[in-house]
């Protein structure tokens, strides 16, 4: 039994992992699974047959009842969902379990559904304990199967999704396989669990049923009472209780854009991204799974600015292996072939930590041991990832970045090791190639000042702009009460990009942007004008930005970004670019929102 | 005619024995009359149970062994082995990558 929910009023916002994207807003159903739990009772040696009949008469039943929901599935969804359910027929007649529950019974004379939980719950125990992700995700296929036996043993009804009566938000524990298959299309408008991966069957089953989802958001069924209102974003893995009004205004917008370039801007995909007069620039993606290298390439994007590989690290007790790592760059460099993909390491810290390493505490974690001043201290976790991204370099063009440098010191320290890792490799006659271009992240205003230093041994340069805001203007970037001053257009901020561009540029090594700015539309045309050589974004930003780019000369461009650079306040250069955007690309001016979510 | 037949095999597929393939394993396996027995190290499962398979946790690289023992045990352990040395990329257990 779970602790009485606190009543809460204010907004609050959970993080958790994107399943499906899209954006709703609506009221909280809560939807209990309940826990498997028999009443126990002794029974005579007589009732034993009559336990096993009940027994097989349940199995039976349940047999029944599952055989007609994969008829639905497969009828309504595909055959390739129904087949979850025919996995679920085999654990239920799987001779094993069968045959152990009946010796228990007649070893300890309990009633049948008592035997039958316990016996479920240590083959559960096991699988919780598994290292790989994809057993651990059959526990919820086993649960399911037994909650349908137990509720044909104690006759109790089955409760589902069809008690929806009006558009809901599910917000569960976790899902089973069955709740999600039968959920209303219509009804239920998104889910939310406190469970699950992005490989769990609710994440698969939410992104073929197209409703936005979030999962492993661990305690959103502790937060979240009947009836609430939330926004549910399964792009970002964003779940808001109780909005405000600001809030709810702004989703709705973002709401619209969504549907809007997922509708529209498609179109655009086969376009190349240059101005008018001839310009081009490389609109690149942002990922953080190999998974998401579809969506990269469903929206027209030219390879992949900015691979996040933190996801390797989190949510699990153990270090990814080099080979896991291997497999994952390999795949997504093959994928994205002849189009370059930019690995960051490991950029652990801040908001992000490590599960399995006790990460001490911080005041000023932003500012603390992360990111390259964790790895350079952390050799061994290092190089395990310099080697799997050397080995994948022979498979495609993958770059490599550093994240948070703070100045040449640090690039020459991490460049170092890469040549301990290249010499092993080269030593043992594994392939990879030798020529990787190494960049570093422009995302410290040191680093960002003394670029004319590193452009000299760098390959490559990429902005990352939502950390250098944040230490430029100290603003802490999750503190909502500064958010004010959280100013992507501040002429602090604009000068230091310019800097680095200008920095890299004379030393003639490209510069790209991969923080929330680069899909900031007003910003596209200054940052485009600046010379920007790549903007890296969100997959769904590609459409946009890369209209924007489509619509002006760079001539004109350059020239908006020089005026730009003479004014005062951030809030003069936003107005400037808005009204310049309204001219050039009226038909995005529209739904633009003051700023990115 | 009753034979005991054993074959010992590397696990190839990726994902390892208890992923994908692992459903259509247990489904091959009850087609034979044979009792069919997965060993790993010192662990043994019955190789007709789905639930036993997922226990022994053989990853892509283990060594496991069949063992089939029965009236058809040499094509048992023949067509069992075939599915676990080919890099099947079925969606047995439902799972969609």
């Amino acid at each position: 039994m779970k602790s009485p929910k606190k009543p809460i009023r204010k907004q609050v916002q959970l993080k958790g992992i994107p399943a499906a994207p899209g954006i709703v807003i609506g009221k909280a159903y809560i939807f209990g699974t309940e826990e498997l739990h028999a009443p126990e009772r002794n029974i005579s040696f007589e009732e034993v047959p009559v336990e096993i009949a009940r027994f097989k008469r349940a199995l039976l039943e349940t047999r029944k009842e599952i055989t007609k929901v994969e008829e639905k599935i497969s009828r309504e969804m595909g055959v390739e969902h129904g087949r979850i359910f025919s996995a679920h027929l085999l654990v239920l007649e799987d001779p094993v379990l069968v045959e152990e529950v009946i010796t228990h019974l007649k070893k300890k004379k309990k009633n049948i559904e008592f035997i039958f939980v316990r016996i479920l719950d240590k083959y559960v125990d096991v699988l919780s304990e598994a290292k790989d992700e994809y057993l651990r995700d059959r526990i919820s296929d086993i649960m399911d199967v037994g909650r349908r036996i137990l509720r044909n043993l104690l006759g109790a009804e089955n409760r589902g999704m069809e008690d929806l009566t009006e558009k809901s938000v599910v917000i569960a524990y976790d899902l089973s396989p069955s709740d999600t298959a039968m959920m209303h299309k219509g009804r239920v408008i998104g889910f939310a669990t406190d469970i699950g991966g992005r490989t769990s069957h609710t994440a698969i089953m939410a992104k073929s049923l197209e409703i936005p989802a979030v999962v492993g958001l661990e305690n959103v069924t502790d937060i979240i009472r009947h009836g609430d209102m939330v926004i549910l974003d399964g792009t970002h893995g964003m779940v808001i209780v109780n909005p405000t009004k600001r809030f709810i205004e702004k989703y709705e917008k973002e709401k619209k854009r969504y549907e809007h370039i997922e509708k529209g801007l498609f179109g655009l995909k086969s376009l190349s991204s240059e101005t008018i007069d001839g310009h081009h620039v490389i609109l690149a993606g942002n990922i953080e799974l190999p998974e998401d290298v579809a969506s990269v390439i469903a929206h027209g994007a030219e390879g992949i600015g900015l691979y996040r590989t933190e996801y390797f690290y989190m949510n699990r007790r153990d270090l990814p292996s080099e080979e896991e790592q291997f497999n994952a760059y390999k795949s997504v460099a093959m994928r994205v072939k002849p189009h370059h993909v930019i690995i960051r390491t490991l950029d652990i810290g801040g908001d992000k930590f490590l599960s399995h390493l006790e990460m001490p505490k911080e005041m000023n974690p932003f500012m603390g041991w992360r990111a390259i001043r964790f790895c350079l201290a952390s050799p061994v976790i290092f190089k395990a990832q310099l080697r799997a991204i050397l080995r994948a370099s022979a498979f495609g063009k993958l770059k490599l970045m550093y994240p948070m440098i703070s100045g040449i010191s640090e690039f020459r320290q991490a460049n170092a090791l890469l040549e301990d890792v290249k010499c092993d490799l080269r030593r043992k006659g594994i392939p990879f190639n030798n020529d990787i271009e190494v960049g570093a992240m422009i995302e410290v205003p040191s680093a960002a000042m003394t670029s004319d230093i590193i452009a000299k041994e760098a390959d490559f340069f990429s902005i990352g702009t939502n950390d250098l805001i944040q230490y430029a203007l100290a603003v802490d970037r999750v503190n909502e009460k500064i958010a004010y001053l959280y100013e992507p257009t501040h002429p602090a901020v604009l000068s230091l990009i310019k800097m680095v561009i200008d920095n890299g540029h004379k030393e003639k090594i490209p510069v790209g942007l991969c923080g929330e700015m680069a899909g900031d539309i007003a910003l596209v045309i200054i940052l485009l004008g600046l010379g920007l050589d790549e903007f890296s974004a969100s997959p769904i930003a590609i459409p946009e930005i890369k209209q924007v780019v489509r619509s002006v000369k760079y001539s004109v461009a350059k020239v908006i970004a020089e005026k730009s650079l003479q004014m005062q306040t951030g809030e003069e250069v936003r107005q400037f670019a808005k009204a310049r955007l309204r001219e050039m690309v009226p038909e995005l001016a529209d739904d633009e929102l003051s700023s990115g979510v | 005619m009753m034979a005991i037949v054993e074959k010992k095999i590397t696990i190839r597929n990726e994902t390892g024995l208890h992923a994908r393939p692992a459903a259509l394993f247990v489904r091959i396996a009850n087609k034979f009359e044979s009792a069919i027995t997965i060993a790993k190290d010192d662990q043994t499962v019955n190789g007709k149970s789905i639930m036993g398979i997922l226990m022994l946790a053989a990853e892509k690289g283990a060594r496991i062994s069949i063992i089939a023992d029965g009236n058809d045990a040499e094509k048992a352990v023949d067509e069992l082995s075939e599915i676990l040395s080919q890099d099947i990329e079925s969606n047995e257990l439902g799972q969609v990558k």
